[in-house]
């Protein structure tokens, strides 16, 4: 029996047309409001290319419904490299990025972010740092790179936790003095896990490396590709199956220039 | 009469004296601080002892936010509301966050549901220097809201949240933009802040607590079964002199309680809506209202007969 919430005395009869009139005008207002909060969410939500996820990251479009925002894997970040989106920044308000160039990833072996994310949002199967993919390094220019230039560098080479892995060098001939080597850093995304760290250690003053989101950072292959030397190993021909019908020369047309 | 609108509360320090005329004012304003300050706790030992050249891990006691929590690296809470926006959204949460949601609610229904608003949210702060300088300053009408818009938020935040698959409320909510801010670091934390302030004291009184806040519609719910209530268990003493009226923000909640007695209400305010912060209690000169459970609510319940009277709880 709920007898305290009611009113003190008989109500007088409702007034429909006041009802649906204030009903109508609270929901239209509050819709008006979801409307405008949606779409300033959906453009809040585009990460810029240099703001890094934590280690173990779910997809960005699913992360944006995983993480609360509580900024647990900021505080379990022993090296301060993980930061949370301020109001009036361009990432989504609260949600954990960092910046390489600034503070990448140092790649802790027990990777503390993970197991403090409360929600998901850091995927905790993730238990080796080095499957992480945070995002994918670029050597996005090789106009102010000081190896294309044919000076020895490597400094990104050298600092990369998967040295020979995630980063080769290159060698290749230099065609402008004819007698040198250019060591050409070369990046691999089956390896490379994103961390920043070539970045960050970047001699110049505008970084020639730098990291993106995979997303950006990746081209992907046609699916109808068939990449002979590939099959080759695999199947023993070129393309599998493959029915080769015979050469033949081109024929010649009367009255036409070949 | 005009005077003493402007300071309710002026009889009961009078007659009770000043402890008994703002205690419950007090503790409530220990507990939103004190809650910060076992936040603030991790953070600063870090400042201080970077400060002293030592850095160390620091002193950690509560880390995260109002969002989701770890007390001394064992408890998890978890913002309910929160947490439904984002399953809404497409993720299934962690079991860390689950055990945190149910600790969360478990917490809230034994302490009122929006015992949240007026114990723990930092913006109650905001909201209620507002509302103090409305009243200081005699600024009078404003825009009124329907009581039940907070719940249009509500259902309309957890449609937005579904609909984009995020959780959408966490960027406008002020209550963990505020305690991001001071936690980890300002930005533009107080133009929304500003915001919330300028909006309570000029454009709509109580305007954001009491009519729009989504967060605080989701603790009413769970009030609607939480056990802690304040009851007017001596309404009988009642002088109308309505200072109960002029500090709560939500008025309506008291009268069914402390004028219902004739119409066979019980004196335990039942309302969802009620905060359970007790200013009603510091105020009231004649002390007709107190800290109560729900069961308590029996019609005939008051001070003459309470505990004989031998008749059956009616409450809910």
């Amino acid at each position: 029996m709920e007898v305290s919430t009611q009113g003190q005395k008989p109500k007088p009869a409702v007034n429909r047309r006041k009802f649906l009139a204030d009903t109508a005008r609270a929901a239209c207002g509050v819709g008006v409001f979801g409307v405008g909060l949606g779409l300033f969410g959906k453009q809040a939500r585009s990460l810029p290319a240099d703001a890094l996820r934590p280690p173990g990251a779910i997809a960005e479009d699913d992360f944006m419904s995983a993480c609360v925002r509580c900024g647990l894997c900021v505080r379990d970040c022993p090296y301060n490299t993980l930061k949370l989106g301020e109001v009036g920044d361009d990432v989504p308000t609260g949600t954990p990025y960092f910046n390489a160039r600034e503070v990448p990833c140092e790649m802790c072996e027990d990777i503390p972010c993970v197991p403090a994310c409360p929600t998901g949002a850091l995927d905790p199967s993730l238990t080796q740092i080095d499957d992480a993919r945070m995002g994918l390094a670029v050597l996005v220019d090789q106009e102010t790179c000081i190896a294309f230039l044919g000076l020895r560098c490597e400094v990104c080479y050298r600092v990369c936790p998967l040295i020979d892995k995630a980063i080769t060098l290159d060698r290749s001939a230099n065609a402008r003095t004819g007698k040198h080597t250019l060591f050409i850093p070369v990046v691999h995304s089956d390896a490379c896990t994103g961390c920043g760290k070539c970045e960050r250690a970047c001699i110049l003053e505008e970084a020639a490396i730098k990291v993106f989101p995979t997303k950006l950072a990746k081209g992907e292959i046609g699916e109808h590709y068939r990449l002979g030397w590939k099959e080759k190993e695999k199947f023993g021909e070129a393309v599998k199956g493959i029915i080769d019908l015979p050469d033949r020369m081109p024929i010649k047309v009367p009255g036409v220039d070949q | 009469m005009s005077a003493k609108n402007l300071h309710p509360g002026y009889d009961a320090n009078v007659e009770k004296g000043w402890w008994q005329g703002n205690k419950w004012l007090v503790l409530r304003r220990l507990s939103q601080l004190g809650i910060l300050g076992l936040f603030m706790v991790g953070p600063l030992s870090v400042w201080y002892m970077d400060k002293q050249a030592h850095p160390t891990e620091g002193f950690w006691i509560v880390k995260g936010t109002l969002a989701s929590s770890l007390t001394l690296d064992v408890l998890p809470m978890t913002d309910p509301f929160m947490a439904l926006q984002g399953w809404l959204g497409g993720h299934s949460l962690e079991q860390t966050a689950l055990t945190g949601v149910a600790i969360v609610i478990a917490l809230y229904l034994l302490v009122g549901g929006r015992a949240y608003c007026s114990w723990v949210c930092p913006v109650n702060l905001v909201s209620d220097v507002a509302n103090w300088l409305r009243r200081s300053l005699g600024i009078e009408g404003g825009l009124k809201l329907s009581r039940k818009t907070r719940y249009w938020v509500m259902v309309m935040t957890l449609l937005v949240s579904a609909v984009t698959g995020s959780i959408i409320w966490e960027l406008v909510n002020p209550i963990t933009i505020l305690y991001r801010g001071i936690l980890f670091g300002v930005g533009l934390t107080w133009t929304v802040v500003l915001g919330v302030f300028l909006y309570d004291l000029f454009v709509a009184p109580r305007g954001w607590c009491s009519h729009l806040c989504p967060v605080g519609a989701f603790y009413g719910l769970i009030g609607r079964l939480s056990i802690v209530k304040v009851g007017a268990m001596r309404r009988q003493a009642c002088n109308n002199c309505l200072d109960c009226f002029a500090v709560c923000p939500e008025k309506h909640v008291i009268s069914p309680a402390l004028k219902g007695e004739e119409n066979g209400i019980g004196p335990v305010i039942m309302s969802a809506d009620c905060t359970n912060c007790g200013r009603c209690i510091d105020v009231c000169a004649p002390d007709v209202f107190e800290f109560t459970t729900r069961f308590r609510n029996d019609a005939k319940g008051n001070a003459v007969n309470k505990g004989s009277s031998g008749t059956p709880n009616v409450a809910t």
